[in-house]
């Protein structure tokens, strides 16, 4: 059925660039289209993942977009739609305006996503990675007005834009290898290009992941609406970074080292920015610092190998943050404040959005029996046979995941006073925003299915009950998680969630300000590339001096070689005067001599002249003299001819 | 047919020029008229016109100096057909925004009639006198729209422009005279210059020849150092000016790379290509970094070609590195060369008719004057953002296309082209920055009361970027028509 294929990509395109075209015009009218549209495109998205098509567009080169649906990409193609269904569904209730704005860019972000993982070339891969990373910028600056937000978009446009810069250096490298640019060819390149296409690959995959070094952007990116942290900094844009490692893991094996490289870096941001996530005073803040690292643990799976424990951690995350990043929205827009100390208690006050978060977070916190504890104990036992120091730091990882969940569960659902509740929609509440007090009844549907969700999707890595999964994957022989570990990870969630209920959070300045991230790479790149820009625009001053400079010598030169000739002139005169004089004194010259002399006299007067209206700066003189050079430069042709 | 294209618009111009007596409104409609029936007439050429003998379509050849071995000769090919078309189109838009012009409109249309037939002459000449004779004359008619209906320091810049490129082409000429005397037996017919083995000098002399055509082709492009003279240019001409210089004139530079210096002087091209790569590099780079700090939007932009050329001569230079197995990569990089010549005429078109509207409402191109403005002029924000995010080499708009390949193609012959890739990172900074400072947060200073795109402008500019969103994602017929000129290019320069 190539036909869905093309209507899942080509629904949420078209019917995003005319709601943007459209503008202010269809107002309310968008929401509906762009719902309709949403659903249509699950609809064709469930029917392109049972059919398996394939489809094969010319683009830049005659097979330059190649599109596919296999297995990985089956199971992420529903779950991208249905997000993105879902959280249209949310923003609508909500009412997020203007309307054609942000449904036209989340419909187009949508198709760029359906394109990304549909790609089986690298030209439409990089496309659609590329207007991803368009349509989150627009999405981040949705209200530009605000001075934060678009300063915002531009931090994140920009590192990822960096990081993909390794698909254009393994293109290119393709190309030298004569690889093609096949996905599946590409671990196929011999020589050092293998080298070559995979790091760039595995940038790319990093920065959009948001791993190290590369995750303060996300940081940045929650200046953007809360459903477009839902969509694109949960379970599309972010996730493809992971979607991309995994699906290249053939490549990052390959090369020998890459694989390693993703699984200890993937690790390392597990740990990291668990510990930034757990030092977060700001709800969004909290959320994105863990993204990463959940992430970390998908990057982990690539890079050993372990395409089902990542698959399904991505969509059990997916659902998880998506989730939380809607009531996160939800809260925001009802009290126009993320900051923790104003939502002491906040989930009493609106209970469905309040339990639905709860169970949301505990998913995070990898308790027992939810989605997120079975799908990251795939990728721990995954990491276990590999090497015990990458499981120890997935433990770690995976106990900063409970501290950090337990810490927003303490909060939101901790009983203040009636005195203390007072206070705080006194005093903390409407500090970013005026809040409208309310949640619309219409917008908690999406986050019941959302939780349903995040609860039962850990059946995906059950084990005995994932075989159809792994099937799916051709991924039967990963090793499966055993009992004990699945205890020892439910143990350790248990007790750090119990030690953060009962004593709190340390708080750890560095990392609360995600270790300086931001501000290392303004130091090491930023500032040195404008401080050459600045140099060069010096240069490029002082090059125009010179060449106005060297303009000016010429134009000296001919002047001082028109006032020579001026002398000359007045030689040439004084002489034919003399010789005048003495023809007429002797009478033995003719006076014919006489007027020929006066004829050259004159002749030499007047091109005197010409050379000194030459340097007038009338255009046409110069002309002239240029004509001049060219009719000599012809007479010379002939000669040599 | 091919004469007819390229004189119809000046013998309009003539008449337009010698017709007092016409209303300004008329003279802008008869201008629109004529570019859109040569449009018309172009594509037409492009539907119909078979290839002759000599690999080109729609040929025409007139004994002209034949003393000399110059002809009036003129044919298309997939090189010069896409900036035909590019031509056509850049003039159509030149026209619609024009058509309220009050200052000198007459002579004004009549002027850039003249300029249209001396851009399609060059694109179209296949003898090397009658490229030059176009060359210059559009230098010429340059310089005059510069310095009549310019503003600023005009009079200055005209004449800087008009100075250096002449001097470009006086070295261009030298260039030729040493094909011509290269030759054997002489000619300055460029389809014979063309085969193999029609030089017969020294590597020497073929290196000077050279030397003389690349710093002709280098100063008009401009390369990395010959570019003092487009800032100034560009700051002080007139809108529809500045489109015709960036859009047009910058590629009878590079233009003359892939139809000249190349298949012309392969065996010493493939010599010197590295410099050329170089030189590349360096303009890429070096246009970001000075586009990046710039306050002024036409300066901003100018850099930005500057750079975009760079991706140009990189693409050209890398062509000529060959060895094994290279030749895909090769007919890569000069497909690519020739879709960013197309790319950036039609984006850089659309942001110099989009920075004119700034000094049209207010008079000042100063970024840091402006503020919010997607407030007041929400249209206009829309077109500058999809028109930067285009420059910036975003998928969906023709700038990833060229850009795409010239990349991939010149890493594919010259690894170290890798150097050039933070370009396209520099420009997207570079856009983004000058976008948020003028477009978003707060509206001040100049935004205040800033009135939006009227219709004309809205047209002309939906004109250029329909083009380039088509291009963008269905490059395919362009690339069709490029790919057989590229491929007997790539032929040309085996060794």
């Amino acid at each position: 059925m190539s036909a869905a294929l093309l209507l899942m990509i080509g629904l949420p395109a078209f019917a995003g660039v005319f709601l943007l075209l459209a503008g202010r015009r269809l107002a309310r009218a968008a929401t509906g289209l762009s719902i309709t549209v949403a659903s249509l495109t699950l609809a064709t998205a469930v029917v392109a993942a049972a059919t398996a098509p394939a489809v094969v567009l010319p683009f830049v080169s005659p097979d330059g977009a190649a599109l596919a649906v296999d297995g990985l990409t089956a199971v992420l193609l529903p779950t991208v739609a249905a997000v993105a269904l879902l959280v249209l569904v949310f923003a609508g209730a909500e009412g997020l305006r203007p309307e054609g704005r942000f449904h036209g860019l989340m419909l187009l972000f949508t198709a760029a996503v359906m394109v990304t993982v549909t790609a089986t070339s690298l030209p439409a891969l990089l496309a659609a990675w590329e207007i991803m990373g368009a349509t989150s910028y627009a999405l981040i600056g949705f209200r530009w007005q605000e001075a934060r937000t678009m300063p915002a978009g531009l931090v994140a446009f920009a590192v990822t834009r960096a990081a993909d810069l390794g698909i254009y250096a393994a293109a290119g490298a393709a190309v030298v290898a004569g690889s093609g640019w096949r996905l599946e060819d590409l671990a196929a390149a011999d020589g050092p290009w293998l080298h070559v296409i995979a790091a760039g690959m595995l940038i790319a995959g990093l920065g959009k992941a948001a791993q190290l070094p590369f995750s303060f952007w996300l940081s940045r990116a929650m200046e953007g609406p809360g459903p477009v942290s839902a969509l694109l900094h949960s379970a599309a844009m972010v996730a493809m970074g992971g979607y991309l490692l995994l699906r290249l893991e053939p490549l990052l094996l390959a090369s020998g080292w890459a694989g390693p490289a993703a699984a200890w870096i993937g690790a390392a941001t597990a740990v990291v920015l668990g510990i930034v996530a757990l030092t977060q005073s700001d709800l969004k803040q909290l959320l994105a610092a863990s993204t990463a690292a959940q992430l970390g643990f998908v990057v982990l799976a690539a890079g050993l190998g372990a395409t089902a424990g990542g698959a399904a951690q991505l969509i059990a995350h997916a659902a998880t943050k998506a989730l939380l990043f809607l009531v996160a929205g939800a809260w925001l827009t009802a009290v126009g404040t993320k900051q923790f100390p104003a939502l002491r208690g906040i989930g009493r006050r609106w209970p469905v959005a309040g339990a639905a978060f709860l169970l949301g977070a505990l998913s995070l916190a990898g308790l027992p029996p939810l989605s997120l504890w079975w799908a990251k104990d795939a990728i721990l036992a995954a990491a276990l046979h590999i090497h015990p120091a990458l499981y120890a730091a997935g433990l770690i990882g995976a106990a900063l995941a409970a501290a950090y969940s337990a810490k927003m569960i303490a909060i939101v659902w901790a009983a203040p006073s009636r005195q203390e509740r007072t206070d705080t929609e006194q005093r903390l509440w409407d500090t970013e925003q005026a809040g409208t007090r309310g949640i619309p009844s219409a917008a908690t549907a999406p986050l019941v299915v959302l939780a349903v969700a995040a609860a039962v999707l850990g059946i995906l890595a059950v084990p005995g009950l994932s075989e159809p999964f792994r099937r799916l994957l051709n991924a039967e022989a990963e090793a499966e998680s055993t009992v004990w570990e699945l205890a020892a990870s439910a143990v350790i969630a248990l007790v750090v969630a119990g030690l953060v209920l009962r004593r709190g959070t340390p708080s750890i300045a560095a990392a609360s300000h995600w270790f300086g991230l931001e501000r290392i790479s303004a130091a090491v790149l930023v500032r040195p590339m404008f401080v050459t820009a600045e140099a060069l625009a010096r240069l490029d001053g002082r090059l125009n001096a010179a060449v106005t400079g060297a303009g000016r010598m010429l134009g000296d030169a001919a002047n001082r070689a028109g006032s020579l000739d001026v002398r000359l002139n007045a030689g040439v005169n004084g002489v034919g005067r003399v010789l005048g004089r003495t023809g007429a004194e002797t009478d033995t010259l003719d006076h014919a001599v006489d007027r020929t002399l006066g004829v050259i006299t004159r002749g030499t007067a007047s091109l005197g002249h010409l050379v000194r209206r030459a340097q007038t700066g009338a255009i046409a003189d110069y002309y002239a003299g240029a004509a001049m050079v060219t009719v000599a430069a012809f007479i010379f042709l002939i000669v040599v001819r | 047919m091919l004469s007819i294209i390229l004189f119809f618009p000046v013998i309009v111009g003539v008449a337009l020029a010698v017709w007092r007596g016409l209303p300004a409104r008329a003279g802008g409609l008869v201008w629109l008229a004529a570019t859109i029936i040569d449009l018309a007439l172009l594509m037409v050429l492009t539907a119909t016109a078979g290839t002759g003998v000599n690999g080109l379509k729609a040929e025409e050849r007139v004994n002209w100096m034949p003393q000399l071995g110059s002809s009036y000769h003129l044919g298309v090919d997939g090189f010069s057909l896409p900036l035909l078309l590019l031509t056509g189109v850049i003039f159509v838009a030149c026209a619609i925004w024009s058509l309220r012009e009050n200052d000198r409109p007459r002579p004004q249309a009549a002027l850039f009639l003249f300029l249209q037939t001396t851009c399609l002459g060059l694109f179209a000449a296949q003898d090397l006198i009658l490229f030059f004779v176009f060359f210059d004359l559009s230098i010429v008619g340059m310089y005059f729209v510069i310095a009549g209906w310019g503003h600023g320091n005009n009079r200055r810049s005209a004449l800087l422009f008009f100075l250096y490129t002449f001097l470009g082409s006086l070295a261009l000429l030298l260039g030729f005279i040493g094909l011509y005397l290269g030759a054997d037996p002489h000619t300055f017919d460029m389809v014979e210059l063309s085969q193999r083995g029609a030089f017969t000098g020294t590597p020497v002399a073929a290196g000077f020849v050279l030397a003389a055509i690349v710093l002709g082709l280098a100063v008009k492009t401009p390369t990395f150092p010959f570019h003092s003279w487009l800032a100034p240019a560009h700051t002080d001409a007139p809108t529809i000016g500045s489109v015709v210089l960036a859009s047009l004139m910058l590629k009878m530079g590079t233009y003359g790379f892939v139809r000249i210096a190349m298949p012309m002087l392969p065996d010493t091209w493939r010599s010197w290509a590295w410099v050329i790569v170089i030189v590349g590099i360096v303009s890429v780079i070096f246009g970001a970094l000075v586009a990046l700090v710039q306050t002024n939007i036409k300066r901003m932009i100018a850099f930005t070609s500057i750079n975009h050329m760079g991706y140009v001569i990189l693409a050209v230079g890398a062509a000529g590195v060959v060895g094994r197995n290279t030749a895909e990569a090769q007919q890569l990089a000069i497909a690519g060369a020739v879709t960013q010549m197309v790319s950036h005429g039609l984006i850089t078109g659309a942001l110099f008719l989009l920075a004119g509207v700034f000094y049209d409402r207010t008079g000042s191109y100063d970024l840091g004057k402006y503020g919010g403005l997607a407030g007041p002029a929400p249209r206009f924000a829309g077109f500058f953002a999809v028109a930067a995010f285009a420059s910036l080499g975003l998928p969906g708009f023709s700038g990833f296309i060229a850009e795409f390949q010239v990349f991939t193609g010149s890493i594919g012959t010259v690894p170290w082209a890798l150097l050039a890739l933070p370009g396209i990172l520099i420009t997207a900074v570079l856009f983004l920055r000058a976008f948020q400072r003028v477009f978003t947060g707060e509206t001040k200073g100049l935004s205040v009361g800033f009135p939006d795109l009227h219709r004309r402008e809205t047209m002309a500019l939906t004109v250029l970027m329909v083009l380039v969103v088509l291009i963008g994602i269905v490059p395919g017929p362009l690339l069709g028509m490029i790919a057989p000129a590229a491929e007997l290019l790539v032929g040309n320069l085996q060794p």
